[in-house]
C-alpha cells in the first residue's frame, strides 16, 4: 500500500474511535445538509430567500402548530423557516471569516515570519494592538463605524481575526525556516515564492486547520451575540442571533403557565449551540488526530 | 506597553473616522434639539472636517485634559456617566473573577488527578459545553427558570426599597459597591439584596468564562504528573495529597496564569452581554446602548478604557508569572 495513503487510513480510523470527533462530524453534516436543502425544506416565498416570512404582525409569540412546527417567534416570524436558512447564513459567515482569514494570515504570517527583520516587527506590533482590546467589545465598535447588518458582522470579524492566524503561521515557519530542506531549495537556486509556497506552507498546514475548525465556533458565537445586541442583521432575515433576539421579552410566562414561551426562548439558542458544540468537538478531533505529539499515543 | 497604547488609541480614532463628521459631533452635542445649521457650526468649531493627523493629536490632547465629552445614553459628560455605570461592573467582576479562576482550576485539577473516570468525563463534557453555549442564550434560560418559573433572583442591581435606602438619609455612598458601601453603613438589607441579584449574573459569567482555564489546567496538570520529579517524589514517599497539591499542582498553575489575564477579555465581552440581559446598568450595558444610539464619545472611551485595563492586567499577570516561577524569579 501507498505509505501516503496508509497515513491517511490510520488519521481516519484514529478520527472514528473516538465517539466525541464522530458526533461533532455527525453534527456538522446534518447542519450542511439542512443548509443544503433549505430551499427544498423551506421553499421561499419572498424574493429574498433570508426575510422570514410573517402571516401578520400580533407580537405575542404561537406554540407549535401544523403551520409552524416550532411555533414563531413575537411577530409572528415562521422559527422553522428562521433555523433552516439560518442554517446557510452560519455557514456562510464561518466559511467567509475564515476562509478570508486563512488568505490574510498565511500572506501575513509568511511575509513576518520569512524575512523577519523590520516586517516582521511591524506587522507583529500591531497584531498586539488588536490583541490588547476585549474581542467582543471591539467588534462593537467596529460594527458601529462601518454600519450594522450581517456583512459588516463578517467584514469586522475578519478584521478582528487575523492577528492569530498571522501568529500561528508565523510562529510555524520560524521553526521550519532554518530546518536543513529549506537550506538545501535555498541553495539548489529556488526563489522565495517557491521556498513559502512548497517548502515551507504544507509544513505549517496543520496547525492553521486545527485554529481554524476551532476558530469557526467562536466565529458564529461573536456574530450571534453582535445580532442578539442588534448591531447585526435588522429584524425579520433568518439569523439565528438575531432570532434569539426576538425571544428576550418572553421569559415570564402567563400566570396560569409560568413556561408558556419556553419553545420561543429555547429551540433558537439551543440551534445555536449545538453548530457550535459540533465545530468544537470536531476541532478538538483534528487537533488529537493531526498533532504530531499527540498522534502515536 | 505604552507603544500598545498609543497603538490601541490610534486604532479606536481611525475606528471611528469610519464616521461622518455629522455622526462624530454628537460627541459634543449636549442637548437633542440641534438645528442642521447649528451642526454644520459645531462641526467648522471643533474642527471635525481637518486632516486626520490634526485632529487625532486634538483628541489625544482633550483626552490627557479629561475631557472625554459627551455621552447621549448617559444623559450626562462621559466621566460622570463612567463614574455611576463602573461601580456596578467592578462589584460583578470582583464577585465573578476570582470564582472563575478558583472553579477552572478545581475542576481541571480534578479531571486530571481522575483521569478516566466518571469525574473527568463530567468535567470535560461541563467544559466543552460551557464553551460552546452563547452567553445571551445561558443568560436567558436561567432567566427563564429561575425568575420566569420560580420566581426567584429578580433582574437589575437592587430592589426599590434597598433603592431607597442608598438614596435616603444617613446613608453614605463611600465607595458607590453595593456591598462595600452596604457594610461600611451596616446596612445588611444593601449587602443581601446586592448578592441575591448577583447570583445569577454571576452563574452565567462562571458556566462560560471557566471552560478555558478549566481545560487548560487539566492538560497542563496532566503534564505535570507524568513528570520525573513525581515519581521522585513518589518514591522519597510522599503521600497523595502531597504529590498532588506541592509538586503538580504547583507547576501546572504556570500557564493557567498566562491565561487568566485572557479571561478578563472574555470577561468584559460577557459582562456587555450579561448586563444587558440582567438589566445591570453597568459598563457593559452602557457600551451596548452607545452602539445602538451611535454614542461615539462613550464608545471610544469605554474601548479605550478596556484596552487599557487589558493592557494593565496582563503586564500585572506577567509580574506575578515572573514572581511564582522560580526559573524567572531566581535568574
Amino acid at each position: 500500500m501507498h505509505p501516503r495513503l496508509r497515513e491517511m487510513l490510520f488519521t481516519a480510523k484514529r478520527f472514528l474511535r473516538n465517539p466525541l470527533s464522530v458526533i461533532g462530524l455527525s453534527l456538522i453534516v446534518i447542519f450542511g445538509v439542512i443548509a443544503i436543502l433549505a430551499p427544498v425544506l423551506e421553499p421561499p416565498t419572498n424574493r429574498d430567500p433570508y426575510k422570514i416570512p410573517h402571516n401578520g404582525y400580533r407580537i405575542e409569540p404561537s406554540p407549535p402548530s401544523a403551520a409552524h412546527p416550532l411555533g414563531t417567534t413575537q411577530q409572528q416570524y415562521d422559527m422553522l423557516y428562521g433555523l433552516v436558512w439560518g442554517a446557510r447564513s452560519a455557514f456562510k459567515i464561518g466559511v467567509l471569516v475564515v476562509a478570508a482569514n486563512l488568505l490574510i494570515g498565511i500572506i501575513l504570517g509568511a511575509l513576518a515570519g520569512y524575512f523577519g527583520g523590520i516586517v516582521d516587527e511591524v506587522i507583529m506590533r500591531i497584531a498586539d494592538i488588536f490583541y490588547a482590546i476585549p474581542f467582543l467589545v471591539m467588534a462593537m465598535a467596529l460594527v458601529v463605524a462601518i454600519g450594522r447588518g450581517l456583512k459588516a458582522v463578517i467584514i469586522v470579524l475578519i478584521i478582528l481575526e487575523w492577528p492569530s492566524y498571522t501568529r500561528v503561521i508565523r510562529s510555524d515557519i520560524l521553526v521550519t525556516r532554518g530546518k536543513d530542506f529549506i537550506l538545501a531549495a535555498r541553495a539548489s537556486g529556488a526563489s522565495h515564492l517557491r521556498i513559502i509556497f512548497s517548502h515551507i506552507l504544507p509544513n505549517a498546514m496543520y496547525s492553521v486547520l486545527i485554529l481554524a475548525s476551532l476558530n469557526i465556533g467562536t466565529t458564529i458565537l461573536t456574530a450571534a451575540a453582535l445580532s442578539f445586541l442588534g448591531l447585526g442583521s435588522e429584524t425579520g432575515t433568518a439569523d439565528w442571533g438575531q432570532i434569539v433576539s426576538l425571544c428576550r421579552n418572553w421569559i415570564v410566562g402567563t400566570p396560569g403557565n409560568r413556561f408558556a414561551y419556553w419553545y420561543t426562548v429555547f429551540i433558537p439558542g439551543f440551534v445555536i449551540s449545538l453548530f457550535v458544540l459540533g465545530w468544537n468537538l470536531l476541532g478538538d478531533a483534528v487537533r488529537d488526530v493531526f498533532d504530531p505529539r499527540m498522534r502515536r499515543r | 506597553m505604552v507603544l500598545v497604547l498609543i497603538g490601541v488609541s490610534l486604532l479606536v480614532f481611525t475606528v471611528m473616522m469610519l464616521l461622518p463628521p455629522g455622526q462624530r459631533v454628537a460627541a459634543y452635542v449636549t442637548n437633542d434639539r440641534v438645528s442642521p445649521a447649528q451642526m454644520d457650526a459645531m462641526i467648522a468649531k471643533y474642527g471635525l472636517n481637518d486632516p486626520a493627523p490634526v485632529q487625532y493629536f486634538r483628541w489625544v490632547r482633550n483626552l490627557l485634559h479629561g475631557e472625554f465629552g459627551y455621552s447621549i445614553t448617559a444623559s450626562s459628560p462621559v466621566i460622570d456617566g463612567f463614574v455611576r455605570f463602573f461601580p456596578v461592573t467592578l462589584g460583578l467582576v470582583l464577585f465573578s473573577a476570582p470564582l472563575i479562576i478558583l472553579v477552572g482550576i478545581f475542576l481541571g485539577t480534578l479531571g486530571a488527578v481522575r483521569k478516566d473516570t466518571p469525574t473527568d468525563h463530567f468535567t470535560r463534557v461541563f467544559a466543552i459545553v460551557g464553551y460552546s453555549l452563547p452567553t445571551f442564550w445561558l443568560g436567558l434560560l436561567l432567566m427563564m427558570i429561575f425568575y420566569g418559573f420560580a420566581g426567584i433572583f429578580p433582574p437589575g442591581t437592587v430592589s426599590n426599597d434597598v433603592r431607597n435606602i442608598i438614596y435616603g438619609e444617613g446613608y453614605h455612598q463611600y465607595t458607590h459597591l453595593l456591598v462595600l458601601d452596604g457594610i461600611l453603613n451596616w446596612r445588611w438589607q444593601v449587602v443581601g439584596d446586592a448578592l441575591y441579584r448577583m447570583v445569577l449574573p454571576t452563574l452565567n459569567l462562571v458556566v462560560i468564562n471557566s471552560a478555558l482555564i478549566m481545560r487548560l489546567m487539566r492538560s497542563s496538570m496532566l503534564e505535570s504528573l507524568g513528570q520525573d520529579y513525581m515519581m521522585t517524589a513518589r518514591a522519597k514517599g510522599a503521600d497523595r495529597k502531597t504529590l498532588f497539591r506541592r509538586h503538580a499542582r504547583r507547576n501546572a498553575m504556570l500557564p493557567v496564569i498566562t491565561v487568566s489575564g485572557l479571561t478578563f477579555a472574555g470577561l468584559m465581552g460577557g459582562m456587555v452581554i450579561t448586563e444587558t440581559i440582567f438589566d445591570r446598568k453597568g459598563i457593559g450595558w452602557w457600551m451596548a446602548q452607545a452602539a445602538l444610539q451611535l454614542d461615539v464619545a462613550a464608545i471610544m472611551f469605554n474601548v479605550l478604557f478596556l484596552g487599557t485595563i487589558y493592557v494593565v492586567i496582563n503586564l500585572i499577570v506577567d509580574l506575578i508569572y515572573a514572581y511564582v516561577d522560580p526559573r524567572v524569579r531566581l535568574s
